[in-house]
């Protein structure tokens, strides 16, 4: 896995709840190969028209926000399909981190454990940071995993909470299977005790 | 607390330490798998485990089937026209074969959605842990397991391990009370649900479902109530067994025999929520008040009665939130205010892992029976055993008769990735779970209802109550 520390980057305002992962990634790209890469499919609908032009409207259509690291999103983002995909997209796009009120509970773990940060923040300190984009073209967040902290540009701070192992995880770039193996001989263990049926 | 007594349990809480193989100081529980069910989104998971040199751990534990890209007009791999998907299916094939996992592929008489054919196989039992790589594998919930849908790599770890890391949730308690009125589902039930609660209300909780209402429901009705727990944000949807679970579980081709069964029939009635069992929070709705709902916006939260009208999103005070139902309007093509009823469809498809079981062939039919559609429909069984009891049943006879069309089993129009798509721009009267943007095809519009209702609409071009028609 990727290990995140720190990231500075311009912050893109996608402020809508419930974006879903049909959205980030469309079923249609699916049956792609991964090694081909997500990238041109991610959002697909929402940043291309059908005859595949740019919509201008679109917010990672526009500058400064291109090759931004950083999305700052509404409520339930990555809800719906679990789909691995939608993770996998973001970060060809080059994404690193989104912040959110709150996260789809699959999609939330499934960034967690490809090194993709989901930073999720009350309320209110998402409204100040959605005021803060508005106010400030190209605002720049940074993020450091080991405080847990997030910081823009225009001087707003904000704590965030992350699940100590995940974070362990991240910080070291540490495979969630490699670690596993070391406990096989408890796997074993438990199978002799309960035959599963 | 008195000495010598213990902590009552819930349900959930029970399924867990039954399955807790360690419990890792800040990894949490490392919980063990009793079923790993695959389709053939299983592919990057199986590359992930290629990549690390490992076998697939318990293959005796792992079953997979073709659903997602499986066509549903015939059975032949080679007559899908677009090479990727064709891939993806022998991949599966490939992957499967290689390790040694049972596969019910398109030609084999027991294919079918994941989620149809766990419980209907009887891979799906009371007291299991059940993990698919897909979001609605809650549904397996209904009998009384553990189960819930992971991603790519969760996939390899359990393949790799027959484990996966978990930190156990918050737990809600939904009480149904009352009883359905006739002709009003499942469906509609878990649309209020979500409705009442929205689409992220159980963010962080495995909900338990309980009370008359669910009591009443036929197994089929608490598989599709689990089914769209995950529509409700929640990745656990649980249901205790009862003396139903254990008579539609009895002699299905994976279920225990002879002593097992007693065996196992004992130790599944003591799963059962304690009286004083703890709840984060929990919620009653009266199931007599559900009317038949129809979803209006992008979200399976935006649904409202058949009988209501279109909110208007400038009463929400949120300004994000305000934002994003306008433009699930927009995107809807619909105005604040417009009754419910006016919505005008171009397409209806039944079927999906929450509507594309025996009954809800049945309930749709008895609308049908007799009668003419006026919109081009598709009926996709769940499984190709659900097909063969329709076809025994006649089924298949009042929906073509009605102009319906009859397929094979798949997932079908549920999801724009196998070629049963609606088409640009098209209102579609949909049985299964989401009404996302593009979900069944680019720009398409997709309303959420039951199986009767759907085939109301099918009959009548517009949405009419079909507990009054």
């Amino acid at each position: 896995m990727l290990a995140f520390t720190r990231l500075q980057s311009v912050a893109v305002p996608l402020a809508l709840d419930n974006v879903d992962t049909d959205q980030i990634l469309p079923a249609r790209f699916l049956a792609q190969k991964r090694e081909l890469g997500y990238g041109p499919y991610c959002f697909r609908d929402l940043r291309y028209q059908a005859d595949g032009a740019e919509r201008p409207d679109f917010v990672l259509n526009q500058d400064p926000y291109r090759g931004a690291q950083v999305l700052i999103a509404g409520s339930n983002f990555g809800c719906g399909s679990s789909r691995e995909g939608a993770v996998y997209a973001l970060q060809d796009i080059g994404v690193r981190a989104v912040i959110a009120e709150s996260f789809g509970d699959i999609f939330y773990q499934n960034a967690l454990i490809n090194g993709l940060l989901p930073i999720h923040l009350p309320a209110g300190q998402m409204q100040l940071l959605l005021a803060g984009l508005r106010d400030e073209l190209g605002m720049t967040v940074e993020i450091d995993l080991a405080g847990q902290t997030v910081a823009t540009s225009g001087g707003a701070a904000f704590d965030f909470p992350i699940d100590a192992f995940r974070k362990h995880c991240l910080l070291e770039g540490l495979d969630e299977i490699d670690f596993t193996i070391n406990y096989i001989g408890q796997i074993e263990q438990y199978e002799a005790w309960r035959q599963p049926m | 607390m008195p000495p010598g007594e213990t902590v009552p349990r819930s349900l959930f809480d029970k399924l867990w330490a039954r399955h807790s193989v360690m419990e890792h100081p800040i990894a949490g529980t490392l919980l063990y798998i009793d079923r790993h069910l695959l389709h053939e989104g299983s592919r990057n998971g199986f590359a992930l485990l290629k990549r690390k040199g490992l076998p697939v751990r318990r293959p005796d534990l792992t079953t997979a089937t073709a659903d997602h890209y499986a066509p549903t007009d015939n059975r032949s791999v080679e007559t899908i026209d677009v090479r990727s998907r064709r891939e993806i299916i022998s991949d599966l094939s490939a992957n499967t074969s290689a390790a040694g996992i049972k596969l019910f592929d398109l030609a084999h008489p027991r294919q079918g959605i994941v989620h149809v054919i766990g419980p209907e196989l009887g891979l799906s039992l009371p007291g299991l842990t059940v993990i698919c790589g897909d979001s609605h594998t809650a549904t397996h919930g209904a009998l009384g397991a553990l189960a819930f849908g992971v991603g790519a790599s969760q996939v390899a770890h359990a393949l790799a391990t027959q484990t996966l890391w978990q930190k156990k949730p918050k737990q809600m308690r939904i009480h149904l009370t009352g009883q359905l009125r006739p002709r009003v589902a499942a469906k509609d039930l878990i649309l209020a649900i979500i409705a009442r609660i929205g689409a992220a209300g159980g963010t962080g909780f495995a909900i338990e479902y309980c009370g008359a209402a669910v009591e009443a429901l036929s197994i089929e009705g608490r598989l599709t109530l689990c089914n769209m727990t995950i529509e409700a944000g929640a990745k656990f949807g649980l249901v205790a067994p009862d003396e139903k679970t254990f008579d539609y579980v009895k002699g299905r081709p994976f279920s225990p025999t002879g002593d097992q069964w007693h065996q196992a029939v004992a130790s599944w009635r003591a799963l059962a929520s304690e009286n004083d069992a703890r709840f984060d929070q929990e919620i009653e709705i009266d199931a007599g008040t559900v009317e038949p709902m129809v979803t209006w916006g992008t979200s399976p939260e935006d649904s409202v009665s058949v009988n209501g009208c279109v909110p208007d999103p400038t009463a929400i005070a949120d300004p994000s939130r305000r934002a994003s139902k306008q433009e699930a309007l927009d995107y809807m093509g619909l105005s604040a205010g417009m009754p419910m009823a006016d919505i005008r469809f171009d397409r209806v498809f039944i079927g999906s892992c929450t509507n594309g079981r025996i009954e809800d062939l049945r309930a749709a039919a008895e609308v049908l029976r007799g009668r003419r559609a006026v919109l081009p429909a598709l009926v996709v069984p769940g499984s190709m055993a659900v097909r063969e009891v329709a076809e025994s049943e006649g089924l298949d006879r009042v929906f073509k008769d009605a102009g319906l069309e009859w397929r094979m089993s798949g997932c079908s129009m549920c999801v724009g990735m196998n070629g049963d798509l609606a088409k640009a721009g098209e209102r579609c009267a949909a049985t299964s779970n989401r009404n996302f943007v593009g979900r069944q095809g680019a720009s398409v519009r997709t309303h959420l209802m039951s199986p009767a209702m759907a085939a109301v609409v099918a009959l009548h071009g517009h949405a009419v109550d079909v507990t009054r028609s």
